[in-house]
């Protein structure tokens, strides 16, 4: 098994130098210059070429690009165009709320959906399978957006239970932490409990449908032993799969989420980076959610033999 | 049961409002502001966001009334010596740097020699300027080669002022941000709490002292009575009103204007106008390309427009604009003036027909930029987009952000060479409300901003302008340029409107400066 990881891991390096490449080019040959939104509303034509000579940007393309991969290789991402702080700084500093965002969705879509999943399959066909599986249709078709404002408009303005935006940190006060998740996690966690009730019923079914379960049913065990450990156990590595997956999403997805909610994490920093085209940061949010990706995929592989002891590398 | 009690306490501990956080409130002034706070350096960037936070830790030495007349702030006053050649100015005693160091003319004069190397007034008063240099440690002049009447407006303007610095960091070239934040302002930025993208923070100036007189626009007693100012950044409009009606934050900068009417109707929430002169659309032309060259195609632009239709569709509450404004130098001004504009108080797309064929337009693709992503200027361009085809012209819309439209409307070339014909913006403020400081009527050629203005006769009578201190002897001089520019046309005025500020209603004391400005602000 380690030397399958050492080989996935040393398979990264050639995707991330390809996404590198493709970022750079993307961004320097798209439309937009940092320059001229440094430069204020009210600039000249020659304040903008001052700013621009003083960024490096009026340099050649493949200049810059060698001097952006000079500093990559040895570890550094850059600085912020407008804020001449470094990438990795900004970064870390929004990775709180975007990975507590992400935690308690998944936590949340985990909770409501699996039991729901299992429910719909065992009792297929019934008006509690139709009712989920309609259920799960109509959170997965309403945009996160107006799930989020009618969530502020029932809980915030009308009950004012909750707050309606903004992140307090958890080493800040771990009240307020939870107060100001509960929305946005509801809001982005019926999405992803409505695609992971889907993939469990349909694995379900198919395990449901096994010999080994009509053998364990056969031998007298009770129901719930039947579809939690024999069932579920069996139908989980598509379903760890698509938590894996959907956690990563999460990580560089959360944009709308974080916007409608005012959470400072890293879909607002792309956003933001992306609008005002500061190169530096959208190269360096990239790689690391590029990253990200690759790592939790790898360690969704390495879980398959814990939950599937048939596979081996 | 105590279980169920247990249960009970915590729920409702997690749902009840921070009791906590109740005092800290009552001394916090959270805002929502317009926009991301990313560069700390007002001489470097023009951007109004870098503006306003200048202003919170920075002073300037004179202030405009609401008069627009600019008042001594950090200078205790001035002497004009020498025919009108010498300025001497002296500070008021007692003035600190956040730092604890005194306030000396050496740092007022290093601020000077930095700002005017950027700010576009800044640099007009430095062709004239021979030199500035510090008497003493509260005294220093400016020694000009030839006369200029506008020093002391210069050194009060509102947009871009003269922020005092302590000359060690004033001593940065221009080119270069300054990486400290040390003014001697009334309130104190928090770098440690700063968080690019969400929050900026200040707090209370404990040194600052300030001036004895009511404050007035930008000038007078600036107090700084709330303890902590929290600069808040949410993008999205309706969570930000969610917020501020909920009570979770006290201050909106800049509400959607199509919300004001909603607003008012929520008793918790005042709409403030702060804005007494308002903003100015306007659509400018590149006078570079062809037909945008020749007068005769911009005053058919003109005679497109009719203000209301425009004001309808950015501003939609007919309170907040005005049904027709020809003041190039803003309507409500000390320079209002409708001087030349007469043809133009109605459209005229006949007429405009006939310019445009006289100025040799046949039919050519006519590039128009229509950024997206900003709602009022989108639906805008969309108003000017309808007024051109129904003239007949041939019209090129050409999408964007507006971040590309920042970079595109500073190409120079052809508009089949990634260049452009027209494009949309707004400007306000005291310095729209002069000549010399409109900086979109500015029309010396490739010194003039993107669009590039070129009529040298017209800069030529605002430098007569300048050069007048007597105000009435300059009005004659006013109505010149007044007519000339609708007849050149720097730019197409399309409407005259306000963007007032929301605040909970326990919000008072806010001052009409124009801006935002948070000194004299108090919660009760």
């Amino acid at each position: 098994m380690w030397s399958y990881a050492i080989r996935r891991i040393l398979a990264t390096i050639p995707v991330l130098c390809v996404v590198a490449i493709i970022v750079f080019l993307l961004l320097r040959l798209s439309p937009g210059d940092p320059a001229a939104i440094i430069a204020g509303d009210n600039a000249t034509v020659d304040d903008i070429a001052m700013i621009r000579a003083q960024l490096g940007l009026d340099r050649p393309l493949l200049q810059q690009f060698v001097f952006w991969l000079g500093q990559l290789l040895s570890g550094d991402f850059g600085n912020s165009i407008y804020l001449a702080r470094p990438v990795i700084g900004l970064i870390m500093e929004r990775v709180e709320p975007t990975l507590a965002l992400s935690v308690t969705t998944m936590a949340f879509a985990m909770l409501l959906a699996i039991p729901m999943g299992v429910l719909a399959a065992w009792r297929a066909g019934s008006w509690v399978d139709q009712t989920i599986m309609a259920l799960s249709v109509l959170a997965f078709s309403v945009p996160v957006f107006l799930i989020g404002y009618g969530l502020v408009i029932g809980f915030s303005l009308t009950l004012d239970l909750l707050p309606v935006q903004g992140f307090v940190s958890l080493s800040d006060d771990p009240l307020q932490f939870l107060r100001h998740l509960v929305l946005p996690t509801i809001a982005l966690g019926l999405v992803y409990s409505a695609l992971l009730a889907r993939i469990t019923r349909a694995t379900m079914l198919e395990t449901l449908n096994e010999d080994f379960i009509r053998t364990a049913r056969a031998k007298g065990l009770a129901e719930p032993r039947v579809l939690l450990l024999h069932a579920l156990k069996n139908a989980s590595v598509p379903i760890v799969t698509t938590i894996g997956t959907g956690l990563a999403l999460l990580i560089g997805g959360v944009v709308v989420t974080e916007s409608v909610f005012a959470i400072p994490g890293i879909g607002r920093l792309t956003i933001e980076a992306v609008l005002q085209r500061d190169y530096p940061v959208i190269q360096g949010v990239i790689l690391v959610i590029a990253a990200v990706y690759v790592f939790v995929n790898l360690a969704i592989d390495l879980a398959y033999p814990l939950l599937d002891p048939r596979i081996r590398f | 049961m105590k279980r169920i009690i247990q249960i009970a306490a915590l729920f409702l501990a997690f749902i009840a409002p921070g009791v906590v956080q109740a005092q800290d409130r009552a001394t916090t002034l959270r805002v929502v502001v317009h926009a991301n706070l990313q560069i700390l350096d007002p001489v470097w960037t023009t951007a109004f966001i870098t503006n306003r936070h200048g202003y919170l830790i920075y002073d300037t030495l004179y202030g405009m009334n609401s008069r627009f007349e600019p008042q001594p702030q950090m200078a205790e006053g001035h002497e004009v010596l020498e025919d009108g050649l010498l300025y001497r100015i002296r500070l008021r005693e007692g003035l600190r740097f956040h730092d604890g160091s005194p306030v000396r003319a050496q740092d007022a004069v290093a601020s000077l020699r930095r700002w005017m190397t950027r700010d576009a007034m800044g640099q007009r008063m430095g062709s004239v300027t021979s030199g500035i240099e510090a008497v003493d440690e509260r005294t220093f002049e400016i020694r000009l080669r030839e006369r200029w009447g506008l020093v002391i407006e210069t050194l009060g303007k509102a947009s871009n002022p003269a922020f005092i610095m302590p000359e060690r960091i004033a001593n940065t070239p221009s080119s270069t941000q300054v990486t400290e934040t040390i003014g001697s302002g009334p309130f104190i930025f928090v770098r440690d709490e700063w968080r690019p993208g969400n929050r900026v923070v200040y707090r209370r100036n404990p040194d600052y002292v300030p001036r004895a007189e009511p404050a007035d626009y930008m000038s007078g007693g600036k107090r700084p009575l709330m303890e902590r100012i929290e600069w808040l950044y949410i993008p999205d409009q309706n969570t930000a009103l969610a917020a501020l009606n909920a009570g979770e934050i006290d201050y909106y900068e800049a509400p959607p204007l199509d919300f004001i009417t909603s607003l008012e109707r929520n008793r918790n929430v005042r709409i403030v106008n702060i804005d007494t002169l308002g903003t100015q659309g306007l659509i400018r032309p590149n006078h570079l390309s062809p037909p945008f060259n020749d007068p005769r195609a911009r005053q058919a632009l003109a005679h497109l427009v009719r203000q209301e239709d425009y004001m309808r569709v950015v501003v939609g509450n007919p309170r907040l604009y005005q049904r027709f404004c020809g003041a190039f130098f803003q309507c409500g001004s000390a320079n209002d003036t409708a001087v030349g504009s007469e043809p133009y108080q109605q459209p005229n797309i006949e007429r405009a027909r006939e310019l445009l064929r006289e100025a040799g337009y046949n039919g050519e693709r006519i590039v128009v930029m229509q950024p997206t992503d900003r709602p009022q200027y989108n639906a805008a361009t969309a108003v000017l987009i309808q007024s051109l085809r129904r003239a007949g012209v041939n019209v090129d819309v050409q999408a964007m952000d507006w971040s590309t439209l920042l970079s595109r409307r500073a190409n120079r070339s052809p508009p089949d060479q990634g260049g452009y014909h027209l494009f949309i913006t707004t400007h306000g403020g005291p310095d729209t409300a002069a000549p010399v400081s409109n900086t979109w009527f500015n029309s010396r050629c490739e010194r003039a901003n993107p669009g590039w203005a070129c009529d040298m006769e017209l800069d030529g009578m605002v430098a007569e302008w300048a050069r007048e201190s007597d105000p009435a002897a300059r009005r004659p001089i006013l109505e010149r340029i007044h007519r000339r520019a609708w007849e050149t046309l720097p730019y197409i005025p399309f409407g005259q409107y306000t963007q007032p500020i929301a605040v909970r209603s326990n919000v008072h004391g806010i001052v009409a400066a124009g801006l935002p400005v948070y000194w004299n602000i108090e919660k009760r």
